[in-house]
């Protein structure tokens, strides 16, 4: 029977004491963790969406805002089908301030087409994009070409695959990285694909059509890269009075709005996990108050047979270690079963662009929770093993004796 | 091998008539030699615990030292004095003195493990035996009887076999069997050379003394 049997005797021997400390522990654990996770994923979730935009400007069909919020389009994948004159998009174009300008066509599919749910499908020229292309370029090496479809991750169907769109057969030559927002449930395909689509569409008894009755060359929205150097507000005004029957909207508004959700989203996490902590580290500190006199008798009878004040102190401490690196594993495993599996439905609740990180900064999160799960515990265990170790084991065995 | 006691006191902070403070040890002086059973004889109350855990290196005295051979125990660091006392000082406290976690064995040879040795299983058999809680081996401390525990804390002492046992009434809790047995085991290390001291308000003990003293308020008068 060695040091280490002998703490491992007084753990296991003692189980409803353990077990109070292990589970106390791991709450922190999990909480650290999972609050980590949530906060780091909505960073990434906007970080992501920035980069992906790559717009100024957002030119929509005036009556685009009243069928959907623009936010809620991006972030979650609302389906948004609103078309406007192609025309808009030279209009566009011809503004002073625009340095480029590139249009985009909406098409929803229908529910159980392709898909369990409907799919937002995207048209865009790849000739004049700077929004998409770029980042389908990660992951496509060629021109999208006719009756070709990129996929969003979270589109149930892989590479190789066809992809039935209203009757027609598309096939999926790229999976898109993950970005957290709702662009990660879109289908993206070329001008002429998106067409056809919509003719596709116009043959089930949906309907493309605008006032003026050019059904044949419309635009869902036109996004717009203003010249360095110019104020993109001055250019946001130019288009909503140069462009008929359009509004313009700038992206940098609805940025702000989603960092500031974010913002206030992390703030209450914070909050909640700091309420969390004071509340489990108060019952901590009560746990080791109560063991100071559950175990004076105990350590008394090891300071009597020799052991110093350090050993005993050590002894105390190591199993308080021991405790809390068992309980930070159990609930960072815990906070991890609880937090993964579940992405889709937080992302969905906080209605804010969600990006898991990556498996090395879990595992950092993971071991930076409960290294601070442990030097916690140990912290709040360090007085109890001070006042433990000054016990005097003559008075202490003598009492009740 | 001897401990030593000189002019040792004890005094505690507390209101007694016209004092600040209540001196449960006057200065005395006292030695245990090797090979010698002393017995401590006095009433509750008459400081013979207050002046064992002194001689145990427990509980600093107000003035004096003790001595265990030419080492001043009080002069030690916590971490040699604690050394010291698990390897040349055995003491059989009063009331309980077991770890609930351990096992009756695994009690029995703690003082062995302390400091990384070896578990002196041979003479935890023959104690158990001598002391007849062989069939208690396995037990744990909340299932025996305050008379067994009593001889799991003389078994364990003697296994580990100190050069200077220190017992506090260690027939407390026996039968006149049991005291027989017990006094008789502290005998018989004294004549394997160990300096031993009975300390008890009780008499049964100054059969096997080759010392008797007498504590009276604080005071030793020799025997």
């Amino acid at each position: 029977m060695k040091h280490f049997s002998l703490m491992i005797r007084n753990l296991t021997r003692r189980p409803g004491r353990t077990t109070s400390l292990i589970l106390l522990t791991a709450f922190l654990a999990m909480s650290l963790f999972c609050g980590t996770v949530v906060v780091s994923s909505l960073r990434r979730g906007l970080n992501s969406m920035e980069n992906r935009l790559g717009a100024d400007i957002i030119v929509v069909p005036a009556e685009a805002e009243s069928k959907v919020s623009m936010k809620n389009l991006l972030l979650q994948g609302t389906i948004g089908t609103f078309y406007m004159d192609a025309s808009a998009l030279e209009r566009v174009r011809e503004t002073e301030g625009v340095e480029k300008a590139s249009a985009q066509i909406f098409l929803s599919s229908m529910k159980a087409d392709c898909c369990s749910v409907k799919v937002q499908i995207i048209g865009f020229d790849p000739e004049n994009d700077f929004v998409v292309q770029p980042w389908i370029a990660e992951s496509l090496n060629h021109q999208l070409g006719d009756m070709e479809v990129v996929v969003g991750c979270r589109v149930e169907t892989d590479v190789g695959n066809n992809f039935r769109i209203y009757d027609r057969n598309c096939k999926v030559v790229a999976k898109l990285a993950s970005t957290g927002t709702g662009l990660d449930t879109a289908v993206y395909c070329n001008m002429n694909t998106i067409h056809i689509l919509l003719q596709a569409a116009e043959e089930k008894g949906i309907s493309h059509k605008i006032d003026s009755g050019n059904d044949s060359e419309v635009v869902s929205a036109i996004y717009v890269k203003v010249l360095s150097g110019t104020d993109p507000g001055l250019v946001n005004n130019r288009l909503n009075g140069h462009v008929r029957k359009a509004t313009a909207i700038r992206t940098a508004g609805m940025m702000t709005e989603v960092a500031d959700s974010l913002s206030g989203v992390s703030r209450t996490i914070a909050v909640l996990i700091g309420a969390v902590w004071l509340l489990a580290l108060i019952i901590l500190f009560i746990a080791f108050s109560m063991m100071v006199n559950e175990r004076r008798r105990e350590l008394a009878v090891y300071r009597l047979l020799g052991m110093s004040r350090k050993m005993l102190s050590g002894m105390i401490l190591k199993e308080t270690a021991l405790c809390s690196f068992t309980g930070a594993l159990c609930g960072t495993a815990f906070g991890a079963i609880l937090v993964f599996p579940f992405t889709t439905l937080i992302e969905t609740s906080l209605k804010l662009p969600y990006l898991t990180p990556d498996a090395g900064s879990v595992i950092l999160y993971a071991c930076l929770a409960m290294m601070v799960t442990v030097l916690v515990g140990c912290a709040a265990g360090s007085g109890t093993a001070s006042r433990l170790s000054r016990v005097d084991p003559g008075t202490t065995l003598r009492e009740g004796a | 091998m001897q401990l030593r006691a000189e002019n040792i006191s004890r005094r505690y902070f507390r209101k007694q008539g016209e004092a600040n403070f209540f001196e449960a040890v006057r200065p005395v002086s006292l030695t245990l030699e090797s090979g010698k059973l002393t017995v401590l004889n006095g009433k509750s109350g008459s400081g013979k615990t207050t002046l064992l855990n002194m001689l145990a290196g427990l509980l600093i005295p107000s003035e004096g030292k003790v001595y265990l051979n030419e080492t001043d125990l009080y002069a030690l660091e916590d971490r040699d004095l604690s050394r010291l006392r698990s390897e040349k000082i055995g003491v059989i406290p009063q009331g309980r003195s077991a770890v609930d976690t351990l096992s009756v064995y695994e009690n029995i040879l703690l003082p062995g493990i302390l400091y990384g040795g070896t578990p002196r299983t041979e003479e935890a058999e023959n104690w158990m035996k001598v002391l007849g809680i062989s069939g208690l081996r396995n037990a744990k401390p909340a299932e025996l009887s305050g008379g067994e525990l009593r001889r799991m804390a003389i078994a364990r002492t003697l296994t580990a076999s100190p050069e200077v046992i220190l017992a506090d009434e260690p027939t407390g809790d026996l039968d006149s069997d049991n005291t027989a047995v017990v006094l008789s085991a502290l005998q018989q290390a004294a004549e394997a050379g160990k300096a031993v001291l009975v300390v008890s308000h009780e008499t049964d003990a100054e059969a096997y003394a080759d010392r008797i003293c007498h504590m009276k308020h604080g005071t030793i008068e020799q025997g």
